[in-house]
């Protein structure tokens, strides 16, 4: 009876120690469906404590902190969308490695485009008008060996 | 010569100019989105007597200045006698918050440098840091009598920004009413 008894009580207290250890495991990985959304958003977000990192990469303290935060709130059945505006409430446009399209960015969005745009249409131009110019608008060949060219001024003594 | 030969030239200027002033620009100075909007709320214990809390609540109707520091944190020890001096002629209080650091190390800081806070309240894990943005301690937050912030400033403070900046703001607010 007594062995029972004890036996019934190691069980119990077993039973009361296993959700600390749970609880101790949590942060790595229980999870991993968690775990793989938390990385998602992690690698969308800059660690402002070295710039050019974002917070999956980085292990400095604060990028810690907020990988901690975003499973916190995912855990808590928040919205990516609720995540990202929490940092940018914080942090602002700057945390996203992909900033929203407003007026201060831009220039920013749309800039290399337009720079790429102009550099084809200058080229263009270019080819068209070297297609189009008579062959007095160009150099005059100094190869001797170039037969063909009766302009040549100096270079060709044999004629 | 033609004009053209110019054109390679200007461009250059042109970029040198952006460079220039790139280089200018402090790449640790990332604008806060906090700025002219209400300070976060917190209820924190107090570092010189953990059994007291204050909350944002209990700082409102005056102006005050909450400067984030730590023990560990090597640029907080170059400011903090900037923060001793000012606090002996501050119009406002000033507030230190204990970021992610431990109660006795930050109490022994106090104690070897000198302790220009009204109150220090202890962040430990960081969380009130996260609320209000910091990424790179010490930083200066200034807020005024209705709880909205004024005024960020990263990294340590200069002679020059609290004479220039944060000394005329606060004198500012706390003369308006």
């Amino acid at each position: 009876m007594f062995k029972r008894l004890r036996l019934l009580l190691l069980l119990t207290l077993a039973a009361l120690l296993l959700p600390g250890f749970a609880k101790d495991a949590e942060p790595v990985n229980s999870d991993p469906a968690l775990e793989k959304r938390v990385m998602a958003l992690a690698v969308e977000l800059r660690c402002l404590v070295c710039q050019n990192q974002t917070i999956a990469d980085s292990h400095a303290e604060l990028a810690v902190d907020l990988r901690n935060q975003i499973r916190t709130m995912l855990q808590q059945g928040q919205s990516d969308d609720q995540i990202r505006r929490y940092m940018t409430d914080r942090y602002g446009d700057f945390v996203l490695y992909k900033p929203p399209f407003k007026a201060t960015t831009a220039l920013l969005w749309v800039g290399p485009p337009l720079l790429l745009v102009a550099a084809l249409a200058a080229l263009f131009v270019m080819l068209r008008r070297r297609q189009n110019a008579s062959p007095d608008a160009f150099d005059p060949d100094d190869d001797p060996n170039d037969n063909n060219d009766d302009a040549s001024p100096a270079g060709n003594p044999a004629r | 010569m033609s004009w053209r030969y110019l054109v390679p030239l200007a461009l250059f200027l042109v970029l040198a100019g952006f460079l220039g002033f790139g280089l200018n620009l402090n790449p640790r100075e990332v604008p806060s989105p906090l700025i002219d909007k209400p300070a976060p709320a917190f209820r924190a214990k107090l570092l010189a007597d953990p059994a007291k809390t204050i909350a944002k609540e209990d700082l409102a109707g005056k102006a005050w200045i909450l400067n984030v520091w730590a023990s560990w944190c090597a640029p907080c020890r170059e400011e903090h006698p900037l923060w001793v001096a000012y606090a002996r002629q501050s119009p406002v209080p000033i507030y230190g918050l204990n970021y992610k650091d431990q109660t006795k190390a930050g109490q022994a800081w106090l104690q070897q440098l000198g302790n220009p806070y009204a109150e220090s309240l202890t962040d430990p894990d960081g969380r009130i840091g996260i609320d209000y943005g910091v990424y790179g301690v010490p930083e200066t937050f200034v807020i005024d009598r209705a709880g909205v912030i004024r005024y960020k400033h990263i990294g340590p403070i200069t002679a020059d920004v609290l004479r220039d900046k944060i000394d005329p703001l606060v004198k500012r607010l706390n003369a308006s009413v």
